[in-house]
């Protein structure tokens, strides 16, 4: 046993002398959510144009990657910080985790659809955009004879009951932010409805955002509500998937920034040079990444059936996205969602399955009382336990600060939402199918 | 029998162990013990303790208080969380047993060809590595998989295989029977023949020999798979969230821990729950156990009998034995279908096959599997050495407060993966070496990392074995005036090296596909392992048949890599039986 620790000890001892050995200058570290497909033809791309810099590209979930910056703060090692969701470099921004830099780039506009490109105070810059839509299986639509959807409304549709994948909006910064459009484009009490018509339609809420691109992939779910360059790469890598944009979708920079103390700032520098200029601008048309150039001259050398937000003014800009609204309630709206929804669906399926039914019946037989039934069930469906004002209250928001302020806990909170919306799904389900017995 | 311990026999009665002699074998313990209390507080108890003590904070003021531990009892989400996570584990036990009871039993106590690659393939379903393990599993048994496809086709309806928490009982008892399998099967090749054969002389035969004699005393193997078997899915997070199931505890903890912005107690407070059960759950097993000797003290007989079957026999037990390897095995064929398809969707199986997801993985493989096998071996090394120090203590020696080194390595698997990743970050980035790295870069953070995370599945095999030695062969060593060191070395390890290298291999070959603690802690590509490789394809559509080629990689070298040691096993038992 002895001998085995002395082993052990001489492992360790030579694991530290040859961990020690790397340290080279021109090395730029970036961390990023974005897969290989997306990393590798950039990395060869950068370096190809400047000879002597290396990216070493780190990959982490988006999550896993602010925690990453933060923890290691004291002693940062990382160049560059590169994800789509804008609110994590919000996040990263407000603790002061980000350096200032404008890249030199000529040609890009101060707005994609309503939303800016970049950072009013360039903590980060925008180097690509993406839109949310509705992506579906062919095949699995095909084989259970279902229509194909155009707008957010359709969802919410009985045919799609059971057929609808979605990413929760507490894990996935995108799926967080279309949220947030339909709730500034349609109101929030209206906005808050069309989202439960709409989930009680999910067979499964994802915690990953690409859980969602991969059910519809493999034919498990038939649709998903994805960020665009999913369906797009899906498309390209042979899936017999197909995309369309709602009419009310935003159109997001996915973003890049300079991380502070960074231990090769001029490196990361170039790094965001190269991204938006217009040799970097056209990487991203490859099949494998296929997002939306923020440079409009680029798009000239993209395929012919290629979205283009800067001409296609259905794309983004029916919403006008007001970025402070959205970031005073985005844990609030984040909670809400997850306790009234996420953590809910059965009762919320069975209630949203039962009014179905009624509203089917009722097709066939008209009956005043039932229908009034049925509305009284869709209204305690879209009831909420707080309304727009208490959402962006500073006393909400500060329950979900952790340890900082005094207040409301934040478990305490959850469990008076969840309990609302558990006893409205339930009295929702009875009437509805009271109604289903009065239009028999 | 001695053949198993070869190294270090000339220089045996050194002038060491004779200065132990002098001091007793006392100081001797007490050093062994602090030295892994200290190895576990640096590595476990620091680290974790750094991220969950908010668990005990007051929200404002920092002070401590219990009252998160309130809102979780009031919390009707974590109750609920709670009774699911206990359903679901106590019957994984009961499908796992299933599972392994008969593989076990036939491959060990008949003469079956094959057993060897019973016993390994058996094995395989505890390598499933991240993602396109769920991947393929959703293909075969999903509601739009091969199976339900099919049945669809044919008789119009569909099994939910894989729907809420039945789903996850499948799921796990595929999954982690092996820890039951590979822990009974070395239990019953302990047994001594000679208990066999006094009952069978007493007039004893057929299951009630089974019943009242061979499983009795293969209990120690047995409790010690079935009791990680619970705790493991008590605190396993994958395999719920791959299914879209929340309501379970683990989950719940890792939702919460890694949500950006949701800087609340709760998910700390439920990692503290998922601590308390996982140590109470191997409290219980180990009352269990008390008061019953099972230590055999005849050891040369190489185990169970082999007997030969009878024609029928052997095709009822070739049956059963295809059968449960086909199921158990299914995932990873439809992980070598995916490395192989160019589109599988929506189809019972792949629209065409290509070797073009090889050829693409092919190159930059190497650097992973190179440092997979590195970390594992290391970490797998760590773990049994340890194992087998902490059952020495616990079993044989009265220092007090030794039960507390079995339950805080037990805790770790307890501990989500980011929590100790987060922990490691928090403890050692601060720590700088001469040129400014930060300690926590080195990439022996990570293999620490592993092995902590996979010293439960060690711990508790070379517990098992050690149970099932007598005390009394190494007081008649210790009388022949053999010291303690020297009695450990000839006389224990010896005996217990079937269960020392079930341990290894069992933490080995998990802490091959291991990924939470890594993700955290990988800080450049070159220090990369293969899950990690595997992760970073399997976030893009084009990266799934990558995905799905590294994963096979993945497999097939643990694979290997436990079929040699069955070799070794097998080998050492033929030596017994043979030398005495």
């Amino acid at each position: 046993m002895l001998r085995h620790s002395v082993a052990a000890a001489a492992l360790i001892g030579t694991a530290l002398f040859t961990g020690a050995a790397f340290a080279q200058s021109g090395k730029v570290t970036v961390v990023t959510s974005f897969s290989k497909d997306v990393t590798d033809p950039f990395k060869q791309a950068f370096e190809k144009a400047n000879p002597g810099l290396t990216l070493d590209v780190q990959n982490r979930n988006t999550n896993a990657g602010v925690k990453f910056v933060e923890e290691t703060k004291a002693n940062n090692q990382v160049d560059v910080f590169w994800a789509s969701a804008p609110d994590a470099f919000e996040v990263l921004k407000g603790k002061g985790l980000l350096q200032k830099y404008k890249p030199k780039a000529e040609g890009i506009p101060e707005k994609i659809g309503s939303y800016p490109i970049n950072d009013p105070e360039n903590f980060y810059s925008g180097f690509a955009a993406s839109g949310y839509g509705i992506m579906w299986n062919d095949r699995y639509a095909k084989a259970n004879k279902l229509p194909e959807p155009k707008d957010w409304q359709d969802l919410a549709k009985p045919v799609y009951f059971d057929h609808v994948a979605m990413a929760a909006p507490s894990r996935s910064g995108t799926t967080h932010l279309t949220i947030e459009t339909v709730l500034q484009g349609e109101g929030w009490d209206q906005g808050w409805r069309t989202l439960k018509e709409m989930s009680g339609n999910f067979r499964q809420i994802t915690e990953r955002s690409f859980g969602v691109p991969e059910a519809v992939n493999s034919g498990q779910v038939g649709f998903g509500i994805v960020i665009d360059f999913f369906a797009f790469s899906s498309q390209a890598s042979g899936f017999p998937v197909k995309f369309v944009y709602p009419t009310v979708t935003t159109i997001v920079p996915a973003n890049v920034a300079v991380i502070a103390n960074a231990p090769n700032k001029a490196g990361a520098e170039a790094f965001l040079d190269y991204l938006v200029s217009p040799a970097g601008q056209e990487v991203l048309l490859e099949p494998s990444i296929r997002r939306l150039p923020v440079n409009p001259a680029v798009y000239a050398k993209a395929p012919a059936e290629y979205p283009n937000p800067f001409k296609d003014s259905s794309l983004g800009a029916r919403v006008k996205f007001d970025v402070n609204v959205s970031e005073k309630r985005t844990n609030a709206v984040d909670v809400l969602y997850d306790q009234t929804v996420t953590f809910q669906l059965e009762t919320l399926k069975a209630a949203t399955k039962a009014i179905h039914d009624a509203e089917a019946a009722i097709a066939k037989k008209d009956n005043a009382d039932a229908k009034a039934l049925v509305k009284e069930a869709r209204d305690l469906v879209a009831a909420m336990p707080v309304n727009e004002q208490q959402a962006s209250s500073p006393e909400i928001a500060g329950a979900f600060t952790g340890g900082k302020e005094k207040g409301a806990r934040q478990a305490e909170l959850e469990q008076q939402w969840a309990a609302f919306a558990k006893e409205r799904y339930q009295q929702a389900q009875a009437k509805a199918e009271q109604a289903l017995k009065l239009a028999r | 029998m001695a053949g198993a311990t070869t190294a270090g026999r000339t220089h045996a009665p050194s002038a060491s162990s004779k200065y132990f002699k002098k001091l007793s074998a006392k100081p001797g313990q007490i050093a062994l013990a602090l030295g892994i209390a200290v190895f576990l507080i640096l590595f476990l108890v620091v680290p974790v303790g750094t991220v969950i003590y908010v668990a005990f904070t007051e929200k404002g003021t920092g002070e401590f208080t219990l009252v998160n531990f309130l809102d979780f009892a009031q919390t009707d989400l974590f109750i609920r969380s709670f009774w699911n996570s206990f359903y679901v584990s106590a019957m994984s036990v009961v499908v796992a047993s299933v599972f392994a009871l008969p593989l076990a039993y036939i491959t060990t106590r008949f003469e079956f060809r094959g057993a060897m690659l019973i016993q390994t393939l058996g094995f395989l379903p505890l390598i499933m590595p991240p993602f396109v393990g769920a991947v393929a599993m959703l293909l075969l048994f999903g509601r739009n998989g091969t199976v339900n496809l099919f049945l669809d086709d044919w008789f119009g309806f569909k099994i939910p295989f894989m729907e809420g928490l039945n789903g996850v009982i499948f799921v796990q008892a595929v999954h982690y029977f092996p820890f039951i399998l590979i822990n009974l099967s070395a239990a019953l090749r302990n047994i001594d023949r000679a208990m066999e054969e006094a009952a069978q002389n007493l007039g004893s035969s057929g299951f009630r020999l089974f019943r009242r004699i061979v499983f009795p005393l293969a209990m120690p193997g047995y409790i010690a798979g079935a009791s990680l078997v619970f705790v493991k899915v008590f605190d396993d997070l994958a395999t719920p969230l791959l299914l879209n199931v929340k309501d379970m505890l683990a989950p719940q903890a890792y939702l919460r821990v890694t949500s950006i912005g949701i800087a609340d107690p709760m998910g700390y407070v439920i990692s503290v729950v998922l601590i308390c059960m996982s140590i109470l759950a191997m409290w219980i097993s180990a009352q269990a156990m008390r008061g019953k000797d099972y230590a055999t003290v005849q050891r040369g007989g190489g185990g169970l009998a082999k007997r030969q079957m009878r024609p029928w026999e052997s095709a009822i037990a070739y049956g059963a034995v295809l059968l449960i390897l086909l199921l158990v095995l299914a995932p990873h064929i439809g992980l070598l279908l995916l490395s192989f398809a160019t589109i599988w969707s929506f189809s019972p199986l792949p629209d065409a096959y290509t070797l073009a997801h090889y050829s693409r993985v092919f190159g930059e493989s190497f650097v992973y599997v190179k440092n997979t096998m590195v970390y594992a071996s290391i970490a797998g090394v760590i773990d049994v050495v340890l194992g087998t120090a902490i059952a020495y203590l616990v079993l044989r020696t009265k220092l007090i407060g030794r039960e507390w080194l079995d339950w805080a390595a037990t805790a770790a698997l307890a501990i989500p993966g980011v929590v100790l990743g987060i922990g490691y970050l928090r403890t050692f980035y601060g720590v700088q070496l001469p040129d400014g790295t930060p300690l926590a870069a080195l990439w022996i953070m990570i293999v620490l990392a592993l092995a902590i995370r996979r010293l439960p599945y060690a711990l508790r095999a070379c517990y098992a074995a050690l149970q099932q030695i007598s005390v009394s062969l190494e007081e008649a060593a210790e009388n022949l005036g053999a010291t303690k060191v020297r009695t450990v070395r000839r006389i224990m390890l010896p005996l217990m090296a079937g269960g020392i290298l079930a341990g290894f291999v069992t933490s080995f070959a998990t802490a091959a596909v291991e990924l939470s603690a890594t993700l955290m802690l990988v800080q450049s590509n070159a220090d990369a392992p293969l899950a990690y490789g595997l992760y970073v394809f399997m976030q893009s559509p084009a990266g799934r048949g990558p995905g799905a080629a590294l994963g096979v990689i993945a497999v097939l070298l643990v694979a290997l890599c436990t079929f040699a040691s069955h070799l070794i096993i097998e080998k050492s038992q033929k030596a017994k039986a043979a030398g005495h």
